[in-house]
């Protein structure tokens, strides 16, 4: 299980701002170690973001996303109290989901 | 708005978790450990580290001291520690936990003691530390560190021979950096140096890093500390 994230969600005006750190290596699968053999590809795949249960923003990502990423978006019509959800599938198959409160 | 999204807050997590955390041969936590500001203080210890400390007659920065720590309360074996290479076993959780004590320091001022005859005398060998130079290009710290508006390809080099402001130089360590994505203690920072210098690489929490350690933290008295900061 991967490590959790860190998620902000903060509600100004009629919309909210969600910012989330994640805690992945993000290999490209173009480096290559010690020995000189390829290190293999490891990186989030699928992002999902929900507000109270209701996807509303899902990303494909790739290797060219840096290791420990930060993702901040938008949505309009989150009040405080309404709940995030933010969930990500890397292509090991690895899952995390992690929820935050919008304040 | 960078430093919103700082990933050295997920060392942070890790750091706050391990310090709660029983580990070790002894199975504790370190949440007794004195880090000058009595035992179990982590609020404000890191602005005033490095120290004396009169149980190890030592002074120590807050990774020899940690060192300490985790022998004492959890029975690790601490020269087994420093000889790990940075980001490798205990050394990275070393890492984690800098993050997160020097974090509870954030925002507060450096203000380091100078009291003690050994604070004083650490002091003076890292000013000699600092302006001593040799290797094969003949450096010294203050060869790029010592003037101010100098700058390596983009990157401003502060001026550690006097006070150079808040959330610069020393104030600024621990830090994330983006190009590794590794979190740096001052010991890596200053290993790093040393390799610029192509000098041999000092021990980790050796007396000399110690001593420059309080030579530019005494320089740095009254800066905001930001650490654990953003680098590239």
């Amino acid at each position: 299980m991967a490590d959790p994230m860190r998620i902000r969600a903060q509600s100004a005006g009629d919309k909210a701002t969600i910012r989330v750190l994640m805690s992945h290596e993000m290999e490209t699968g173009q480096r290559k170690d010690g020995a000189g053999k390829i290190i293999p590809a490891w990186h989030i795949q699928e992002v999902v973001a929900a507000l109270n249960g209701k996807t509303v923003m899902t990303a494909q990502w790739g290797p060219s996303v840096a290791k420990n990423p930060f993702l901040q978006f938008n949505v309009r019509g989150a009040k405080a109290g309404d709940k995030v959800t933010i969930s990500w599938t890397d292509n090991k198959g690895d899952k995390r989901t992690d929820e935050a409160t919008v304040s | 708005m960078l430093a919103d999204g700082n990933p050295a807050e997920l060392f942070e997590a890790k750091g706050e978790e391990l310090w709660k955390s029983k580990r070790g041969p002894k199975a504790a936590t370190l949440e007794q450990c004195n880090l000058g500001k009595g035992p179990g203080v982590v609020k404000g210890a890191f602005v005033e580290l490095p120290r004396w400390f009169a149980d190890t007659a030592k002074v120590q920065d807050l990774e020899s001291r940690l060192l300490t720590c985790m022998e004492n309360f959890q029975g690790f074996d601490a020269k087994a520690i420093a000889n790990t290479p940075f980001g490798k076993g205990e050394q990275a959780n070393m890492s984690a936990l800098v993050a997160w004590i020097s974090a509870e320091s954030k925002g507060m001022r450096f203000n380091l003691p100078q009291a003690h005859a050994q604070e004083q005398k650490n002091y003076e060998l890292g000013k000699r530390a600092f302006y001593y130079r040799g290797g094969s290009h003949d450096f010294s710290c203050a060869s790029c560190h010592g003037e101010s508006d100098k700058r390596i390809r983009m990157q401003d080099l502060p001026n550690l021979t006097g006070n150079p402001g808040d959330g610069v130089g020393f104030a600024a360590w621990p830090a994330y950096r983006l190009s590794n994505g590794q979190l740096w203690g001052m010991q890596q920072r200053l290993n790093d140096c040393f390799r610029q210098q192509r000098f041999p690489y000092p021990g980790f929490a050796s007396d000399v890093t110690i001593a420059l350690g309080v030579f530019m933290g005494v320089n740095a008295k009254g800066a905001e500390s930001v650490a654990p900061a953003l680098k590239r």
